[in-house]
């Protein structure tokens, strides 16, 4: 087996592949205006904003901040859109109620074993407390609780919206749910008792990890039969990435999952190959799907080159898959792999300026709207952070880099910047725009979504400051011969402490929210409008 | 359909791709990898340490992969020298992390012999390496009155041990010190595994 000629072949096959779908889905490739841009809007809907999770001032100044409405939307499409978010609004409830059940777990897990990495000695009498299990349980909340749940709620939101229906088979979703939850809670349970696969990511005893399975066919069975009765001509980029995603994730688990199959080595290689396109091809793709929903549809403005979107879409699913191997830069793998995975991971960029110059120049002349918008306000700060943290992992990849920060807190503060600072802002974001047409009802309590959002930022901020310097002094400590192996862990002390006062205002943050969320759900507080679905056509007539 | 189709099978084919670079080529290359000579496949005891290891979950603050000189001054930490493939031929599921929180342990064993200093070392990581920030793990330990026959007495620096009382080793702290002490990669390798080595022929 020649691997450097396999290995040419491939990249050589995925670039020709690369440019083959994008030639196939554009024919005027780099036309600025392209119709495929304003499928998600109605009639006569272009300039004139949404956003339910503003007030009714909010909105009307939001409405100005923007150029004015060029007309009234069409009234019998707007009957439709509210018959499609009707349709949606029970999966999309139950999911999104899950997800912030599971945000909490994970918050007091990963807070905790914030804690017990500067105070070794708390609470250490209880095996299922120990540092060891509360930061896998941290792990496994987020990673199968709150980002799932929270990104296939608002995907499933979206789903008839985008393809001007209403959703097919939501009964499946609603039991798809309830399995996928029962396994979660079995597998965190089998976590704290010490049942455990033994790989990070995948530590969910494979046993359970068959109700994920049937779990998530189930959520996924709305998506097949929507489509099939959409009422669009064109798929909106977002129905691209969030399509792609239902389709990885189960290949990606199952692969993962095959009892008796991997090996040493191989199976550490396995492992990075899941850990990486979770990420990159299932939380990413499910994110960036909201951002291309809800960005262009609060401003009123179709996303600027949607061209440049598709090629994002494409770039990302040719060169995602096979970052997984920078994970054992250094490590008894097989060097070409390591090789092919950082080459892989700097062709990254490419995809991510792609969207970012997108973002940018959509909202180029708008950035005043953020004021009056929460929806925006998360989700143009999670965009950004998707930005940071694609640009730092593409270098984070390069030997040089990685020989510092391989192995220390450097990882995790990256990590926490792609799944907290990009995936959990803009799920927080979408969030805030679809509950009140959910539930038919405004957030009673506009101030709680600013202290949200402000103790969540700021609390970040702390985090991940903190946790990249403690990685980086790690870092240069441990390639320092001269030092001992204790001295590159004293100097991230302080920082870890400052971690744990970033990750207690996090807390904070989403304590508020989902006490906001309950009260929204119980009907309680300030009622200040009835159902607010039309109330801005009303009011900005 | 023609736009479901092309991203159905697009999605797929990339993935395809990823999957075959990062999970099939490995598998062929690496199947025929022999263990590494001198490694030995672990023991009865051994397996159950390595197991209660997984369910401490050691693996996210300690390593199992020294690094090569080249690179970082993994040797000179008496980590070991550079892992091959092959000496992680027994190894279901591989836990070659990706923290070094704590020191690597591919070789504790050969860097740290001693029993007593493990199972102390467990019981109280501050007793023995000041400043550490291991956690403790007093419910892998009993304190009793007195030692019955057959216990595992755990030796402790004296302000560390219990006021009236011994500390024993359960048998899962037995079982995981019996793991550790197994860990020595310390014979050498054959080759360093490259793209044009030996077994990738």
């Amino acid at each position: 087996m020649d691997i450097p000629l396999l290995l040419l072949s491939s990249f050589i096959i995925a670039v020709t592949g690369l440019f083959f779908f994008i030639w196939s889905l554009r024919k005027g490739l780099l036309d600025p205006d392209a119709a495929g841009a304003k499928v998600i809007f109605s009639l006569g809907e272009i300039g004139r904003i949404e956003e339910p999770a503003a007030t009714g001032a909010g909105q009307r100044e939001l409405q100005r901040a923007m150029t004015a409405s060029h007309g009234e939307p069409d009234a019998t499409e707007l009957q439709a859109r509210l018959a499609a978010d009707a349709s949606s609004a029970r999966p999309a409830f139950v999911l999104l109620g899950f997800a912030v059940f599971w945000l909490l777990v994970a918050s007091l897990a990963g807070l905790t074993s914030s804690i017990k990495l500067h105070e070794p000695d708390w609470l250490t009498q209880y095996a299922w407390l120990s540092f060891g299990r509360i930061r896998t349980i941290h792990l496994n909340a987020v990673a199968y609780g709150w980002a799932p749940m929270a990104a296939l709620g608002v995907a499933l939101w979206m789903l008839p919206r985008l393809l001007k229906t209403t959703l097919e088979g939501a009964r499946f979703a609603v039991w798809g749910a309830i399995l996928w939850n029962i396994g979660l809670a079995i597998g965190v349970g089998c976590i704290a008792v010490g049942i455990n696969d033994g790989m990070e990511w995948l530590e969910i005893p494979g046993q359970v990890g068959v109700l994920f399975a049937v779990g998530g066919a189930m959520i996924g069975l709305p998506l097949v039969f929507t489509l099939r009765r959409r009422k669009v001509e064109h798929l909106y980029v977002s129905v691209w990435y969030m399509g792609a995603a239902l389709f990885w994730f189960p290949v990606l688990y199952i692969v993962a999952k095959l009892p008796n199959l991997h090996f040493g080595v191989e199976q550490a290689t396995m492992n990075w190959w899941f850990g990486h396109n979770v990420l990159g091809l299932f939380y990413t793709p499910l994110s960036l799907a909201a951002v291309y929903y809800f960005l262009p549809k609060v401003i009123g403005r179709p996303i600027q080159s949607y061209n440049l979107s598709l090629i994002g879409f494409w770039c990302l699913a040719f060169f995602y898959g096979q970052v997984g191997g920078h994970h054992l830069v250094g490590g008894p793998v097989p060097e070409w792999l390591v090789t092919l995975s950082i080459v892989q991971s700097i062709m990254m960029i490419v995809p991510v300026v792609a969207f970012s110059l997108n973002q940018h120049l959509t909202m180029r002349g708008h950035f005043a709207a953020l004021k009056h918008s929460p929806t925006l306000r998360f989700v143009v700060l999670g965009g950004m952070m998707y930005t940071l943290s694609s640009i730092q992992g593409s270098f984070e990849a390069l030997r040089s880099v990685n020989t510092i920060t391989h192995f220390t807190h450097f990882t995790v503060a990256h990590a926490h910047l792609g799944l907290y600072g990009f995936v959990t802002l803009v799920m927080f974001g979408a969030i805030y725009f679809a509950m009140p047409r959910i539930v038919s009802r405004e957030w009673p309590y506009p101030k709680l979504i600013a202290a949200h959002f402000w103790l969540v930022a700021i609390g970040f901020a702390i985090y991940f400051v903190s946790l990249t310097t403690a990685g980086l002094l790690q870092g240069y400590a441990m390639v320092d011969a001269s030092k001992p192996f204790m001295e590159s862990v004293r100097v991230t002390l302080p920082w870890l402490e400052g971690r744990s006062i970033g990750g207690a205002l996090m807390t904070l943050g989403h304590l508020v929210f989902a006490t906001h969320f309950v009260l929204m759900a119980l009907a309680r507080g300030p009622k200040r409008s009835g159902a607010a679905i039309l109330r801005p056509l009303a009011r900005t007539a | 359909m023609e736009n479901e189709i092309k991203l159905i099978s697009g999605a797929m084919v990339t993935l395809a791709i990823a999957t075959a670079s990062l999970v099939v080529l490995p598998y062929l290359q690496l199947r025929h990898e022999p263990p590494t000579p001198g490694l030995k496949p672990y023991t009865e005891v051994q397996l159950r340490g390595r197991q209660e290891y997984i369910r401490q979950g050691c693996v996210y603050c300690h390593s199992q992969q020294p690094r090569d000189p080249s690179q970082a001054p993994d040797d000179k930490r008496g980590w070991g020298r550079p892992s091959v493939a092959g000496d992680y031929y027994y190894d279901r599921p591989h836990l070659l992390g990706t923290m070094r929180t704590g020191p690597d342990l591919l070789n504790i064993g050969a860097r740290q012999p001693s029993a007593d200093w493990q199972l102390g070392h467990l019981y109280q990581p501050r007793a023995y390496t000041p400043g550490s920030i291991m956690p403790a793990y007093p419910f892998l330990f009993e304190v009793k009155k007195e030692a019955a026959p057959g216990d595992k007495v755990v030796a402790l620096p004296p302000q560390f041990a219990p006021a009236g009382g011994v500390v024993v080793a359960t048998q899962e702290a037995q079982d995981l010190v019996a793991y550790l002490l197994s860990l020595d990669r310390t014979f050498p390798a054959l080759a360093p595994l490259a793209d044009a080595s030996p077994a990738s022929k």
